[in-house]
């Protein structure tokens, strides 16, 4: 058993069925309802610069990730050709390295079959954020089939969001598409609130900060420059309250 | 037709990422140093990226002034963490700022 928690531990579910269906009623909240708009903004916009419903639904499924989407939608809308699109978009997953190095370590051994790299496609923004909150909370052997109750979930409504965005494009007034392009963001900074320990706490400040700074000096490389910078810093300054102060809560 | 290969193309190179991500993640331990600061990494990446999204947006969000984007999230923000119910949480924070964004838009667009 290679991954093991410090506290004593919390109760398993019953079952992994008990587990998978949590993760469903979980992600069939706020999580789903988000992605759900989001979708449908992005099928709106997609449609607004001319992509063809096909390749706007298919990238919902098989890219899974909205600002690679937008970012495709984008460079069609502006005629950037050919496989350099499809570039820039695979380039801003650059994300999901990390962000799969902060998840599947909470998986135990015994879990970690080729069933990994099926949980690989389904971690986006949204499934990562309930991972990260949901596991330590978890017993480690609820926790896969936990991800993919959420996961599917989220994955699944991503696909008809995007349909219904494109279809009712042009019929949606303003405002509400901008509310539904708004809520993503939103979202993600509320779910910040429920961070608690103070590195990481830290880490969100570092990159809040330096985001939007990186981007002005230069936009391709922003998210790794904030990310290294930003997160290497309150790492830093984590550690270095820990040998300072002897009982840090976190 | 070329428009669907790129879209395909551009899966791959996205799910190639999580794919590396499986593959590293085989040596990571959740108690080890390292994890903590990939951990740190992560969330100051999410982080940077969301708040660009509100800071410097591009499309529609760009036509609405940055002073009431700012409004909008401050308003979430205060109902998400407020300590009194039934006006807190996830969902009326959501609703709360959203539909305060539809209001900047019905003024601004």
């Amino acid at each position: 058993m290679s991954a093991h928690d410090p506290d004593p531990g919390p109760t398993p579910f019953a079952s992994p069925r008990a587990a998978f269906r949590e993760g469903v009623w979980v992600a069939l909240g706020a999580p789903a309802v988000v992605l759900f708009a989001g979708m449908v903004g992005f099928g709106a916009l997609s449609q607004s610069v001319g992509m063809s419903f096909w390749s706007s639904v298919a990238s919902s499924a098989l890219i899974y990730a909205l600002p690679g989407q937008i970012v495709m939608a984008e460079m069609f809308a502006v005629g950037a050709s050919g496989l350099l699109v499809s570039l820039a978009a695979a380039l801003t997953a650059a994300r999901f390295l990390p962000m799969m190095l902060t998840v599947i370590p909470q998986i135990p051994a015994e879990h970690r079959t080729g069933r990994l790299f099926l949980m690989a496609h389904l971690v986006a923004m949204t499934s990562w954020a309930i991972a990260v909150r949901s596991f330590p909370r978890l017993a480690p052997q609820d926790r896969q089939p936990y991800f993919f109750g959420f996961g599917l979930v989220c994955w699944a409504v991503c696909t008809p969001g995007t349909a219904l965005g494109y279809l009712m494009a042009g019929h949606v007034p303003g405002p509400l598409t901008l509310a539904l392009v708004f809520l993503n963001p939103l979202f993600f900074l509320l779910s910040f609130t429920e961070v608690r320990p103070t590195g990481f706490r830290l880490a969100i400040v570092a990159g809040a900060v330096l985001g939007p700074l990186s981007y002005l000096v230069s936009p391709s490389y922003s998210l790794i420059v904030s990310g290294l910078i930003g997160g290497s810093l309150a790492y830093a300054v984590q550690r270095l309250r820990q040998r300072t102060t002897i009982q840090d809560p976190s | 037709m070329t428009e669907l290969w790129l879209v395909i193309a551009a899966a791959l190179g996205t799910y190639a990422w999580r794919a590396l991500g499986v593959v590293f993640s085989g040596r990571v331990r959740t108690d080890s140093e390292f994890f903590q600061w990939i951990s740190c990494v992560t969330y100051a990446m999410v982080a940077g990226l969301v708040f660009r999204i509100v800071m410097l947006p591009v499309g529609l969000l760009a036509q609405i002034p940055l002073w009431a984007r700012l409004l909008c999230l401050a308003v979430a923000l205060v109902i998400m963490v407020w300590p009194y119910r039934p006006f807190r949480g996830l969902f009326p924070g959501l609703i709360a700022g959203s539909s305060l964004m539809t209001v900047m838009g019905w003024y601004y667009l």
